[in-house]
């Protein structure tokens, strides 16, 4: 697969060689040697998370075990002015854990251990490499789980769900990371430890802990996490509806939400994606449909009841071509299958695929999809939409070839114009991936030059030698002015 | 009442920050009694007032600042929607700005979630004279960090918020509210295990003798809970957690004595601190009128992994709210630095170093 070629200099680059070489005396100090990985072969791995199109060799790769060993690494790095860019499991999808040719990849995958279950208080106390769903294992016993379930949830880590703000299929219902975490041990970046939050409610002062989730890695390193547990729900009961038209579709998610039902769970798929999941995991879906949605309530037995059967009858006053519930929980494992393969399916149908990312408000969707449409149409490339309907969270997915030249350049820049479309209705650039790398640009698209700024101020706060992720995120003012400069950009500029 | 009173006030910070004088950001002047003393020039923004835009369909309401609570719940109630964090007024005119800078939540927050949840997005005004848009209407944002959640309890320091969006959700089909004599350890322990349950519990509280459980939601799910728990049904409940509880109009908040709200892992048995207690929130929220130091409470709070603030009476002048560590503090020194260079906001309002 080709790939978009780093900038900076080479692994082998004299400069860099002998700086690796001088860091890794330092921390061998007090670092056992196998948390140190200094060989190219070794560091290969590092070289990218989800968002495979970057990809980037860093100066040295650091796995240590304890916070104290986290601590020394920064305060050296901070010393010497070395970038630092910290990694769960590598399973973001904005390039958020790109590694720079100069700075150390810090992995946080050996702080594995889940500390504390207090099923009476109804908190876990994990460190930041657990598994999200290594969480919800763990508490089950207590009838208690974790909620947030991004589609990764099997391998990516609390740490890192943290960093991104991570949501999920049923995040309408009981929110993202933000809502369900309590508090966290934060390292800055000269070393010193603070605790963010407390399993008591509403901490006092500044809510630095709402600032922190969903900061990318930027303000600080996470050495353990502190969340809330829920009683897992009596029952879940998932409904299927078809549809003939998309603009249905989105009108009856707006009637079972003005009906004062929260769904656990409400997502779309447009035809593209039905078909191309259907052909992967044979969920039952119907193929000739213009859109699906899938519908879950949760909650106690008699509520689930009643609010599947107002949810069926809502659905066919809608223009449901068909409705289907679940005969049993087979049936309902087998319908969300089909959703959250959505990904990897249409991966079969493609050489490659891009996942965009954005937010809109719902209202807007037939226009967008509409648009979208147009501009898939004049570059060539076609698009299946996979949908968070209940919150307006549109992943459209743009199929392609890698190996044909330009066309990945071609795609990220339909991907920008996507994105610059959900800002123009009022929506934002990322709903739960993150800006990473991958969508800098589009961030002078949403945000305007002083608002860019004041972002960069926060960063100073927490990191005022801004060696923490450096470039992700925020972009500068200079490369703003020149994204703006560009030709043909889109409307929508703030 | 519907007005853009932005470029006023925005003129008006701007003469602040060039005469250097702190200013005392007032929206209708019901949460006045909260935090430190205030300090600085009257600073009033209730004028800038209006909702903007109501989608019920989409979850979502934004309105300007000095809008009242009573306009927008009244707006959302229409639509058979309302406040999920129940935010509490402490008086008629209280504003959507004023209660989201001071960041309170109401009897539903622990089921619910707090303010700070339900904020989607902000329009501010910074003590650099600018006017800057942070999150947006949509229920997922990560573009940027979530500066309308900093904004969310930060009692004006930061900024004025001029504009708020909020995610919004349904009133419950059917609420009921059960009571049954208990002893606050028995409460506490209760409170927890329902909690721990799949159950449609929304509120609770135990006045002392009394233990309260709400429930909300489907009609048939709350009867059959409300078989299972058993207790009384309270015939006024409206009245109970709204104004007796929320709005504090219960006989335990009358009187001169200092009141503190400490803030404890829900599960931690009573504390032994002289004084009457009033518990909330499963456990996670204790009220304690008494006379002890500030020092004797703080300690115990913190002991048990919790937090305490001096809410109402007692002398305002000094550490109202529990205090943080340097370490922590030095991050809110920077923050503030950094939207309010000037400290022209409400100073010493949180802590005396902001």
């Amino acid at each position: 697969m080709s790939q978009l070629q780093p900038h900076g200099p080479g692994f082998q680059d004299p400069g860099l060689v002998a700086r690796r070489a001088e860091l890794v005396r330092e921390l061998r100090r007090f670092l056992p040697p196998d948390e140190i990985l200094e060989q190219e072969e070794e560091v290969r791995p590092y070289e990218c998370d989800g968002l495979s199109a970057y990809r980037q060799l860093p100066l040295l790769v650091l796995l240590p075990r304890t916070t104290e060993e986290v601590q020394r690494i920064l305060q050296l790095c901070h010393e010497r002015d070395i970038p630092v860019v910290a990694r769960g499991a590598g399973t973001g999808l904005s390039g958020g854990a790109l590694p720079l040719a100069d700075g150390v990849v810090l992995s946080l995958a050996r702080f594995n251990r889940t500390l504390d279950i207090d099923p009476v208080n109804r908190t876990a106390r994990v460190q930041p490499g657990v598994r999200n769903l290594a969480i919800s294992e763990a508490a089950a016993a207590h009838g208690l789980y974790y909620a947030p379930d991004p589609s990764s949830q099997i391998a990516c880590t609390i740490g890192g769900n943290v960093a991104e703000n991570s949501g999920g299929v049923h995040c309408l219902k009981y929110g993202l990371t933000v809502h369900n975490v309590l508090a966290v041990q934060l390292l800055l970046m000269n070393g010193e430890l603070v605790e963010i939050g407390s399993q008591a409610l509403d901490a006092p002062g500044y809510d630095l802990l709402a600032l922190l989730i969903g900061s990318e890695g930027m303000l600080g390193v996470v050495v353990e996490v502190t969340v809330r547990l829920l009683p897992v729900p009596e029952r879940a009961q998932v409904v299927l509806a078809a549809f003939d038209d998309v603009e249905k579709a989105g009108a009856a998610v707006g009637e079972i939400i003005a009906a004062g039902i929260i769904p656990a769970g409400l997502e779309m798929m447009d035809g593209p994606a039905i078909r191309a999941a259907e052909d992967f995991v044979h969920a039952g879906y119907p193929t000739d449909a213009a859109a699906i949605l899938l519908c879950e309530v949760d909650g106690t037995n008699q509520e689930v009841s009643e609010h599947i059967a107002r949810v069926r009858d809502l659905l066919i006053g809608a223009g449901a071509t068909e409705v289907r519930t679940a005969k049993d929980q087979a049936e309902r494992l087998r319908f969300w299958q089909g959703r959250k393969a959505a990904f990897p399916a249409v991966g079969r149908i493609s050489p490659d695929y891009y996942c965009m990312d954005g937010t809109i408000p719902r209202r807007y969707l037939p226009e967008v999809l509409r648009r979208t449409a147009d501009l898939s149409r004049e570059y060539g490339l076609p698009v299946a939409n996979v949908f968070h309907a209940g919150d307006g969270n549109l992943h459209p997915l743009i199929l392609y070839d890698a190996n044909k030249p330009g066309e990945l350049e071609r795609t990220e820049e339909l991907g920008g114009k996507i994105l610059e479309l959900c800002v123009e209705v009022g929506g934002t650039i990322t709903g739960e991936h993150g800006v990473g790398i991958e969508k800098i640009r589009q961030m002078c698209v949403q945000f305007s030059p002083a608002e860019l700024q004041q972002f960069n101020l926060v960063k100073q706060a927490f990191d005022p030698k801004g060696l923490l992720n450096p470039g992700k995120g925020v972009p500068t003012p200079r490369r703003c002015s020149e994204y703006r400069q560009l030709p043909d950009r889109g409307r929508g500029t703030g | 009442m519907s007005q853009d009173r932005t470029t006023e006030l925005l003129g008006r910070v701007r003469a602040a920050a060039a005469a250097r004088m702190p200013i005392n950001i007032q929206g209708s002047g019901s949460k006045a009694f909260l935090g430190r003393d205030p300090v600085g020039e009257p600073f009033p923004v209730g004028g800038h007032s209006g909702i903007l835009n109501y989608q019920p369909k989409e979850l979502v309401v934004t309105a300007r600042g000095g809008t009242t609570l009573e306009e927008i719940e009244g707006t959302l109630a229409k639509e058979g929607q309302m406040l999920a964090f129940e935010p509490p007024y402490f008086g008629p005119g209280a504003t959507l700005g004023g209660s989201i800078a001071c960041g309170l939540s109401g009897p539903a927050r622990p089921y619910a979630g707090a303010a700070r949840d339900f904020v989607l997005g902000m329009r501010v005004l910074t003590g650099k004279g600018e006017t800057l848009r942070f999150g947006g209407e949509v229920m997922k944002n990560v573009a940027g960090y979530d500066v309308s959640r900093l904004m969310t309890g930060a009692f004006g320091t930061l900024g004025v918020l001029l504009e708020v969006s909020l995610k919004v959700m349904p009133v419950p089909a059917v609420e009921r509210t059960l009571v049954q004599e208990r002893s606050a350890a028995e409460a506490i322990a209760l409170m927890n295990q329902w909690a721990g349950r799949p159950l449609p519990a929304t509120a609770t509280c135990h006045d002392g003798d009394r233990l309260y459980l709400r429930l909300s939601g489907a009609e048939t799910s709350v009867r059959q809970a409300a078989s299972v728990i058993g207790g009384e049904t309270l015939s006024n409940q409206g009245d109970f957690w709204r104004t007796k509880l929320r709005e504090q109009g219960h006989g335990f908040f009358q009187g001169k004595k200092p009141l503190w709200r400490i803030a404890l892992p829900s599960a931690t048995p009573p504390l032994d601190l002289l004084g009457k207690w009033l518990i909330e929130w499963g456990g996670a929220q204790r009220w304690l009128r008494t006379d002890l130091e500030a020092p004797a409470i703080r300690r115990a709070a913190e002991t048990a992994g919790g937090h305490a603030t001096l809410f109402r009476g007692g002398d305002r002048s000094g550490q109202v709210f529990h205090p943080v560590s340097p370490a922590l503090l030095q991050l809110h020194r920077n923050l503030k630095q950094a939207f309010d260079p000037l400290g022209l906001f409400n100073p010493g309002r949180i802590y005396p170093e902001l």
